[in-house]
């Protein structure tokens, strides 16, 4: 396949991502969609670096993934903690961070 | 080579249709099973296009391990299910909207963008490319310090999650 096409499809995936981040409330949702506009970020990588025959960009795809582990990692972090300290799990509630 | 254009229609599709379960399914246990399936496609794409090892670490760090930690949270926290937006007209409808205006957006960047190669299949490959020996070579020679500075990134996030999530006794009540 041609790598235009891959490239228009990390395209759509971003922008479904970017939906979901504007209009989903619950903030374990919200971590989805950011990872849903990773993975459209690694597509376009590897599809780059297949076209210029070089492995660089998988190298790139492989430290997105860990950013995103990271993200994920400290996001239900977030999460867990907010329901033990028994905060509603609602993104528009949350308008200020304190500890 | 039809063959190729087929497999490559069908995960495009099983990729999208994730996607847009994960966007529009209202119960949080469902939206992560889509990922899961959103994510198989995006492997079985990084197949096709040569990148046999971030394939695999796909399927087994993403759709294994992080989607695991996804369904522990989902199962802890009770995913009750959410209305998309309760009121209509405003964000509700400002979200896809601008979504589209970013996929027309990044499309004609795409496709207006003068590089020659897009409208090819990229240059032959040897049957080496993308493997775990090619990739671990350039991480370990010109890679090296993204690399160390990831492992380092990973050990703080894990150190920051333990504190994020632990039990405070005594501190606030």
């Amino acid at each position: 396949m041609e790598t235009t096409w891959y490239l228009v499809l990390s395209a759509f995936i971003f922008a479904i991502g970017v939906s979901g981040v504007i209009s989903r409330r619950n903030p374990l949702v919200v971590l989805l969609c950011l990872e849903l506009m990773l993975n459209a970020g690694n597509l376009a990588l590897v599809a780059f670096s297949r076209m210029h025959g070089g492995e660089a960009g998988q190298v790139f795809a492989l430290i997105v993934m860990v950013i995103a582990a990271c993200e994920v990692v400290i996001g239900l972090g977030i999460i867990v903690a907010m329901y033990r300290n028994r905060l509603p799990i609602d993104i528009d509630e949350m308008s200020e961070l304190r500890g | 080579m039809w063959f190729e254009d087929v497999l490559f229609f069908i995960a495009a599709i099983g990729a999208l249709a994730g996607a847009l379960g994960v966007v529009i399914l209202q119960n949080p246990f469902y939206s992560v099973l889509s990922l899961v399936c959103h994510l198989l496609g995006l492997a079985v794409l990084f197949l096709l296009l040569n990148a046999e090892f971030i394939a695999a670490a796909q399927v087994v760090v993403y759709a294994g391990a992080v989607m695991v930690l996804y369904l522990f949270v989902v199962a802890y926290i009770g995913g009750a299910d959410e209305p998309l937006r309760p009121e209509s007209g405003g964000i509700a409808l400002f979200g896809p909207v601008f979504a589209f205006c970013v996929a027309v957006e990044l499309c004609i960047a795409f496709i207006a963008s003068g590089l020659k190669a897009l409208n090819t299949d990229g240059p032959d490959v040897g049957a080496g490319f993308g493997s775990p020996g090619a990739i671990g070579e350039l991480l370990l020679t010109n890679f090296l310090i993204p690399f160390e500075a990831a492992s380092f990134l990973l050990l703080v996030a894990a150190i920051g999650a333990v504190v994020l999530a632990r039990r405070r006794r005594g501190l606030e009540s």
